[in-house]
């Protein structure tokens, strides 16, 4: 398969899906989104193993001139970093349309079909994202993730969302815009310097003035900060996730938000090394304050949502923490933890908009507990998933958040020390939750006739809870891929890792 | 540069001019003698048929064009110089009759309304009076709408093709005062559009004198009102630098009137709002699109020597413009006055585009230059203007059109297509990728950062951002919003409203899609003869 377009390929199809869905009845319509969903699944997995050299590098790569006025191409290509972040999306797309399976033709919502068709329609401008290696091409594509984005927090969730969409994308478009100004310097600096080009392998070849990669940086890590999101540009996350479906809001911070921290080691890292390293002492503060403060306010939440919107500004935090940290560890541990948390916080969002669906409500007081006796696979999981979430070993976050915590000990001990408060607060958010709602004498009558998981709803997240144990034992197929990429990055940025070295002299 | 003078008028390269003219005397002796059942028809088969043979002259007056130093410029100048007929004039004449040929269409409309069009019945009837009730009845439309609207396309092709000041002030005012009586005629909310007629006329027949005291002023400097010899002038730095810089301050007075930049832009609101909505839709895209041409060829071709005088000041007025037009756009209720805001706030991307010149020798091979962006972004904004207010024309109720923006809500589910056409050009005129709109966006913004305006480019993204604030607060009343009362209803349109948002829709799609055809056609168009 050298000779086919394969990651063009992989976008078309839930590209195409969108569109036929679009036109389908509601039935159809899910049936036919889950095998769109399952076939680019199918096809990412397939090139993956057979097409895919875990040596590094850009790999799979298309370049077509797109519009040669503008030094523009539509540019493909994948690396380390980007197949894991595509084999997360195509993976999850699946589980949230069989999740969400009645969910859009609830009253109120806006219906099953619009709902695929939304959902596929991400999938592919998603795909794109992590795909894309022309800055021209990301960008536009990065901003048509929000459009879909939009529709499906506006169209589908509790009242009150068209305002929280309305949040959502003017955060994000204005930290877009923010970008476009860099996204612009770098043609205009490429232009300058004779050959006006937004292909990254250009760019990353230019030799750009440090003063003028501190302005680009800042464009670019605004951009990412909104998205990701870091302290103090994380408002919008707590509104949207509280008043979406939880299949959006998986989508949204499992699969797009991660584009925030993608970028910054594709874009910073990658084309402003300099920059980025000036950058350190500033990035590593709001990430450090993201960790804690994330997972303080998670704490004083009551709606469950919200909660889970929350926490995940505080391992966003320690994704930032190790990328900026500038050693092996904390790089491939960041990009470990970015499965990590999408798989982790999938499973945590679906259990508990489950659960949240059975109690018709999402506030932790109102639940009043006692689930664990009606619904043992429902506590179970829920326990599993947020356990997960707080690091527990054997269960696949331990492993990243160990290799984010070693690396920020070795950048500065107080950054070590201050990151590893977030454990026991994590242990606080999520075991204190638990508590509330799931153990306990029911609160409530309806408890007594409350409904376990059912085989659909146990389907979803089996898969999930699959990957948080194996990737718990056995990281090693993810660091395989990973490590070629962190190896790259290293030395474009200029550090190596200190050598390990005991002081003092034997006894 | 050439100094290739020919005595005598070409034919071939005026045509277009001169079809679209004889069409629209044409027009007033159908008016005369036509007998009233038949005008309609007449009359707009004449001005498609008009803008139609002057669009084909155009295609072939362009491959047929002399070209200069190796595709750096095209064409020749035309009637002794005082025309010029090169290839950026060859691409706004494409454009304005592209966008004419739709304003003809709109004009055309007679579906939406009740069988009558969307202009007065007897414009010199008193609004309330009886002759106004009797004309109403009987149906009467003025057909008038034609011929006028063809003066003013014959003015708007002169004005970007005029290299000399007397001509391009001829053409100003031909362009201008045809609609400035268009603008008087709507059939509905008489009283509001009348007003808006005569502040229009007011206040441009007020900067048209700025325009003509600046003539004078650059005559006394450069002793001629040819953009060449002023540009001789200059680059000698002959004569009294200070005639030359008010009379340069005040012919910009008169340009910026005209494309609606701040502070000149107190007309735009009421103009836009007050206006038929054909003659805005009309209007707002072809007027910008002439008044740009002809002040990218001022200040590149008369004063292009002395852009370090004039630079500054253009920064400071798009600055200006970018900002008060997104900003008090956010605080509009009505959406004709909306997207009259955004168009100030347009007014000042372009703006950026054409402060953005830099000298040829400072482009690197391939780079995009000044003139090529602001061509293209003035295709992408033209269309889309067009467009918008188009779709604004179908949603009405008992009293005609609903422009009330607390009416717009809930439109979408009483129709997800004129919604979604309509969300479409929001979207676009916000910069949002895969719209035409982005293209141009990043193709000002980036000659601008080229030409080191970064403090431009800067307020610029924080207008967009502004922006896009107010365009999506409209998407989410049509989409989320519950509709107050009975909410809108939509007519749709006949073939004509339809086929011009067709049009719009696809032409914001492709150039947001595949730009590179008509980049490659502005930089194709190459740069202004001297």
């Amino acid at each position: 398969m050298s000779d086919l377009p394969v990651l063009s390929v992989l976008i078309a199809i839930p590209l195409v899906g969108a569109i036929v869905t679009a036109f389908l009845p509601a039935a159809t319509a899910r049936l036919a989104g889950v095998a769109f969903a399952g076939a680019a699944l199918l096809w990412a997995a397939i090139a993956a193993l057979s097409a895919y050299d875990l040596d590094g590098g850009m790999q799979l790569t298309e370049t077509h001139a797109w519009i040669e006025a503008l030094g523009v191409h539509y540019a493909l290509g994948v690396d380390g970093l980007g197949l894991v972040m595509v084999l997360l999306t195509v993976a999850l797309v699946p589980i949230v349309l069989v999740a969400s399976w009645h969910e859009a033709d609830e009253e109120g919502n806006g219906g099953s079909r619009n709902f695929v068709a939304w959902v596929l329609a991400l999938e592919a401008m998603s795909l794109a994202v992590f795909t894309a290696t022309d800055v021209f091409l990301f960008y536009v594509v990065f901003e048509a993730t929000l459009i879909p984005a939009y529709f499906l927090i506006g169209g589908f969730g509790r009242s009150g969302r068209g305002r929280a969409a309305m949040k959502f994308l003017i955060y994000q478009l204005a930290g877009g815009l923010v970008m476009l100004a860099s996204v612009i310097g770098l043609y205009v600096v490429s232009a300058n310097s004779g050959n006006p080009s937004f292909l990254i392998s250009d760019l990353a070849a230019l030799d750009i003035d440090p003063i003028t990669q501190r302005w680009l940086f800042v464009g670019f890590f605004v951009a990412f900060a909104i998205k990701a999101p870091l302290f103090p540009v994380h408002t919008w996350l707590a509104d949207t996730t509280e008043k979406a479906t939880t299949g959006t809001s998986v989508l949204l911070i499992c699969v797009l938000d991660k584009i925030g921290t993608f970028g910054m080691l594709r874009f910073c890292l990658g084309l402003l090394p300099d920059a980025s390293q000036w950058a350190t002492p500033l990035v590593v503060a709001l990430a450090l304050i993201s960790i804690v403060y994330g997972a303080l306010v998670a704490i004083g939440q009551d709606d469950l949502l919200r909660l889970i919107g929350l926490t995940s500004l505080s391992h966003f935090g320690f994704i930032v923490l190790g990328i900026f940290v500038f050693n092996s560890q904390g790089i491939s541990g960041s990009i470990l933890y970015m499965v990590n948390h999408g798989v982790g916080t999938a499973a945590l969002f679906l259990v508990a908009g489950y659960l949240i669906r059975r109690r018709g409500t999402a506030s932790i007081r109102a639940m009043g507990g006692g689930v664990e006796k009606v619904a043992p696979v429902l506590a179970g999981t829920f326990l599993i998933a947020g356990l997960a979430t707080c690091g527990l070993p054997g269960l696949s976050p331990f492993v990243s958040e160990m290799l984010v915590i070693i690396a920020a000990f070795e950048h500065a001990w107080w950054a070590g020390a201050i990151a590893v408060t977030a454990i026991v607060l994590a242990a606080i958010y999520v075991l204190w939750a638990y508590q509330r709602t799931m153990t306990g004498p029911s609160g409530f009558d309806r408890v007594e006739v409350m409904p376990d998981l059912d085989a659909r709803e146990v389907g979803t997240l089996t898969p999930l809870v699959l990957a948080l144990v194996l990737f718990g034992f056995f990281p090693m197929p993810l660091l395989d891929v990973i490590n070629p990429h962190v190896t790259d990055i290293m030395s474009n940025v200029g550090v190596t890792d200190a050598p390990p070295s005991v002081t003092g002299g034997h006894p | 540069m050439t100094d290739f003078v020919k005595p005598t008028i070409d034919y071939f390269e005026l045509f277009p001019l001169l079809v679209v003219f004889g069409a629209a005397c044409l027009g007033v002796v159908v008016e005369a003698f036509a007998p009233r059942a038949v005008r309609y028809g007449a009359q707009v088969l004449l001005s498609l048929g008009g803008l139609a043979a002057a669009t084909v002259s155009v295609v072939l007056i362009a491959r047929d064009s002399e070209v200069y130093a190796d595709g750096a410029a095209r064409g020749i100048l035309a009637v002794g110089g005082t025309i010029a007929v090169d290839g950026p004039t060859l691409f706004l004449w494409g454009l304005i009759l592209v966008l004419s040929v739709a304003g003809v269409l709109l004009f055309a409309e007679r579906h939406l309304d009740g069988g009558v069009s969307a202009f007065s019945g007897q414009a010199a009837a008193l609004p309330g009076s009886e002759a106004e009730r009797e004309a109403s009845t009987r149906g009467l439309d003025h057909t008038e709408v034609y011929p006028l609207l063809m003066f003013a396309v014959f003015g708007m092709l002169l004005f970007p093709a005029a290299n000399d000041l007397l001509t391009m002030f001829v053409a100003l005012e031909i362009l201008s005062l045809p609609l400035y009586l268009l603008c008087g005629l709507a059939r509905r909310r008489r009283l509001l559009s009348q007003e808006a007629a005569l502040k229009y006329f007011l206040l441009g027949a007020f900067s048209s004198g700025f325009f003509l005291y600046g003539a004078a002023l650059v005559y006394g400097y450069a002793g001629s009102m040819d953009f060449a010899d002023i540009n001789e002038s200059v680059r000698n730095d002959a004569g009294n630098s200070a005639l030359l810089l008010i009379g340069m301050g005040l012919l910009t007075v008169g340009l910026l009137f005209k494309v609606g930049a701040a502070p000149f832009q107190a007309w735009t609101p009421d103009v836009y709002q007050g206006a038929p909505t054909p003659v805005t839709a009309f209007m707002s895209a072809g007027t910008k699109v002439a008044a740009f041409g002809a002040l990218m060829r001022l200040f590149y071709v008369a004063f292009g020597a002395d852009r370090w005088s004039w630079q500054p000041m253009l920064w400071v007025i798009a600055i200006l413009s970018m900002l008060l037009g997104a900003i008090v756009a956010i605080t509009q209720s009505d959406v004709k006055r909306m997207l009259a805001y955004s168009s100030v706030a347009h007014t000042g991307f372009i703006l950026t585009g054409v402060l953005g010149v830099q000298a040829t020798g400072d482009l690197a091979v391939g780079e995009v230059s000044s003139l090529q962006s602001v061509l293209f972004y003035l295709a992408t904004y033209g269309l889309v203007v067009l467009g918008a207010f188009a779709v604004v024309s179908l949603v009405r109720d008992s009293g005609g059109e609903v422009t009330s923006l607390d009416r717009w809500a809930g439109l979408g589910k009483e129709s997800p297509v004129v919604a979604g056409v309509f969300a479409f050009f929001l979207l676009a005129m916000a910069g949002i990728p895969l719209t035409s709109g982005f293209v141009g966006k990043i193709a000002v913004f980036s000659v601008a950062l080229a030409a080191g305006a970064w403090p431009v480019v800067v307020v610029g993204i924080l207008a967009s951002i502004i922006a896009a604030f107010f365009y999506i607060r409209v998407i989410k009343a049509m989409y989320f919003d519950e509709p107050v009362g009975d909410g809108p209803s939509v007519v749709y349109p006949s073939v004509l409203t339809a086929t011009a948002i067709a049009f719009a829709v696809a032409a914001t799609l492709m150039l947001g899609v595949l730009p590179g055809p008509l980049l490659d056609l502005a930089g194709l168009a190459g740069q202004f003869l001297r």
